[in-house]
């Protein structure tokens, strides 16, 4: 008699005792998915409300804000505004709408009132009438003052957002009244990596792109590696192409802590690889998309990378609900990556790369392969990204089959389905 | 004195310094998406065996006092990198598939 197959089962990584990962997480089943949440303009609607006006959101690391009355400003399409976020005078990291309390202008903004900016100032001067705000909010000059009618300029200050830094990152949630404060939001898996030695890594790469897809088939795509071995064939030498695919993925560890998600990898080793193995200028470089073979001396990690204590690990990739991603590697680097909405079937994608500063022209040139790389990547990514978004605006096919080494593609969509249903029992109930 | 671009002992990359020789990866990406396989071709076999040799001459120095000679041929070895792809991998300057895909790089470290 045929035995019952047990998904992914096979030769590879151990996996929980219920047989596969889905079924360790029952509450995800393992029904196909529909990605109606992916195409549909009024869902679209409803994530805005639901989830990026009520979820505590990345906008920047504090790196950013160097010096008291340093800014930047951050363009929130997905929750119709646009933030300046600053740091006060006493130091402080605050964060306000970007909006002047006279008659709505835009307060900071440069040439080109949609683009982001930064810079430091003593205080906000509004370009309009020149009405000014202190760097906490309040407002401190209005012009023409005695023309007003019963005016009290502390009526007047900036709107502010909540705000708090975790790790060096800067968060800002902007319900009313947050549900959780940031490290509840956050949970026990997320702050077991608070104490990663951020500070360390300021060498930044920052790379950005609009994307013809909906956010959430882009963390799909980076949240299995699955479409690794194929997608990507051609970055494999050739010697080692055949050996990459019929290999196929596993991750070595998946694992679920709220509306966060994480899986963990093994790596490429290229100082152990056969050099025939090896693009040349991996060789002359001692890089690649896992970073530089020799890594910087960052001291002791926090308990919260591998958590699942494998002796093979190469990376945590830490999907931070609902659009940020920190991705650790091995070799004492990592990456960022958010996903900006700006309508059912387009967004922002950004992406940094952050180092321990090079020390020399060998180093800095290690890292310039890494990042070059992680590009070539990326481009493909994106593009498929896009072709996927098409058909499946088509409507033609509405169930997709997810395998155990996409557990994190389906646990997205549940939380995503869940908030928003969330949103709307409270609003019935309000 | 000549209007050498490279430190001397990297004269024969003259030829390609006023091309290769560019300062932000933006620069380097565009250049190679306007060159042909021969160009870069020709460039990577040119300079891929002094790799080592220009890295070992570069890091003689303090990364933010390097003279400027030695910065051209750090850019040098950037666009050796950038080329490398199209050259070992791709067969073609663009990434297979990438289509209308982009990706900016808008901050980036010095040198």
């Amino acid at each position: 008699m045929a035995q019952p197959r047990t998904a992914g089962s096979g030769t590879g990584f151990p996996k929980p005792a219920e047989g596969s990962w889905t079924a360790h997480y029952p509450e995800l089943g393992t029904e196909p998915l529909s990605y109606e949440d992916s195409v549909s303009p009024k869902f679209y609607q409803l994530e805005r409300q639901a989830i990026f006006k009520r979820a505590w959101l990345n906008v920047g690391r504090v790196e950013q804000l160097p010096r008291n009355g340093s800014y930047f400003t951050k363009e929130l399409a997905v929750a119709n505004t646009s933030i300046v976020v600053v740091r006060g005078k006493d130091g402080k990291v605050r964060a306000f709408h970007n909006i002047c309390r006279h008659r709505g202008n835009k307060l900071v903004w440069t040439d080109f009132p949609r683009e982001e900016t930064s810079g430091n100032c003593r205080h906000f001067v509004c370009k309009y009438h020149g009405w000014r705000y202190e760097l906490d909010g309040s407002c401190s000059f209005v012009q023409q003052e005695s023309e007003f009618f019963d005016l009290d300029k502390k009526d007047y200050g900036l709107v502010p957002v909540h705000c708090d830094v975790w790790g060096g990152f800067i968060f800002v949630n902007l319900d009313a009244q947050p549900q959780q404060t940031l490290r509840d939001f956050l949970g026990p898996m997320i702050n077991a990596i608070e104490d990663y030695p951020y500070d360390k890594m300021t060498e930044r790469f920052y790379y950005r792109a609009e994307v013809g897809a909906n956010w959430k088939l882009f963390l799909d795509a980076f949240q299995e590696f699955y479409h690794a071995p194929v997608l990507h064939a051609k970055q494999s030498p050739v010697s080692a192409r055949p050996e990459v695919q019929a290999a196929g993925y596993e991750g070595l560890h998946y694992q679920l802590d709220g509306p966060h998600r994480l899986v963990s990898t093994t790596t490429g080793r290229g100082w152990l690889m056969a050099p025939e193995d090896l693009k040349p200028m991996e060789r002359v470089t001692r890089s690649g998309l896992f970073g530089a073979w020799d890594a910087p001396e960052i001291g002791e990690l926090p308990s919260g990378l591998n958590p699942g204590g494998s002796k093979w690990w190469g990376q945590d990739s830490f999907q931070i609900w609902p659009n940020f991603v920190i991705l650790f590697w091995e070799r004492g680097w990592y990456l960022t990556y958010h996903y900006w909405p700006t309508s059912h079937n387009t967004h922002l994608f950004e992406g940094n790369l952050y180092f321990v500063p090079a020390r020399n022209a060998r180093e800095r040139l290690a890292h310039e392969m890494a990042a070059v790389t992680f590009k070539e990547f990326a481009l493909q990514d994106g593009n498929t990204l896009e072709a996927t978004q098409i058909m499946l605006e088509s409507r033609v096919v509405k169930a997709f089959p997810l395998n155990d080494q996409e557990i994190l593609c389906r646990h997205l969509h549940k939380v995503t389905a869940d908030w928003v249903d969330d949103y709307k029992r409270k609003r019935a109930e309000a | 004195m000549s209007d050498a671009l490279l430190p001397s002992q990297f004269s024969d990359l003259e030829r390609y310094a006023a091309t290769w020789c560019l300062p932000t990866e933006r620069q380097r990406f565009a250049q190679r998406i306007a060159s042909t396989m021969d160009e870069m071709q020709a460039f990577y076999d040119a300079f891929f065996p002094r790799a080592e040799e220009a890295i070992t001459y570069c890091e003689k120095f303090p990364l933010d006092e390097m003279p400027e000679d030695a910065q051209r041929l750090l850019q040098l070895l950037y666009s050796l990198v950038m080329v490398s792809f199209p050259v070992e991998v791709w067969r073609q300057p663009h990434v297979p598939d990438s289509g209308a895909a982009y990706l900016d790089l808008v901050l980036e470290p010095t040198p």
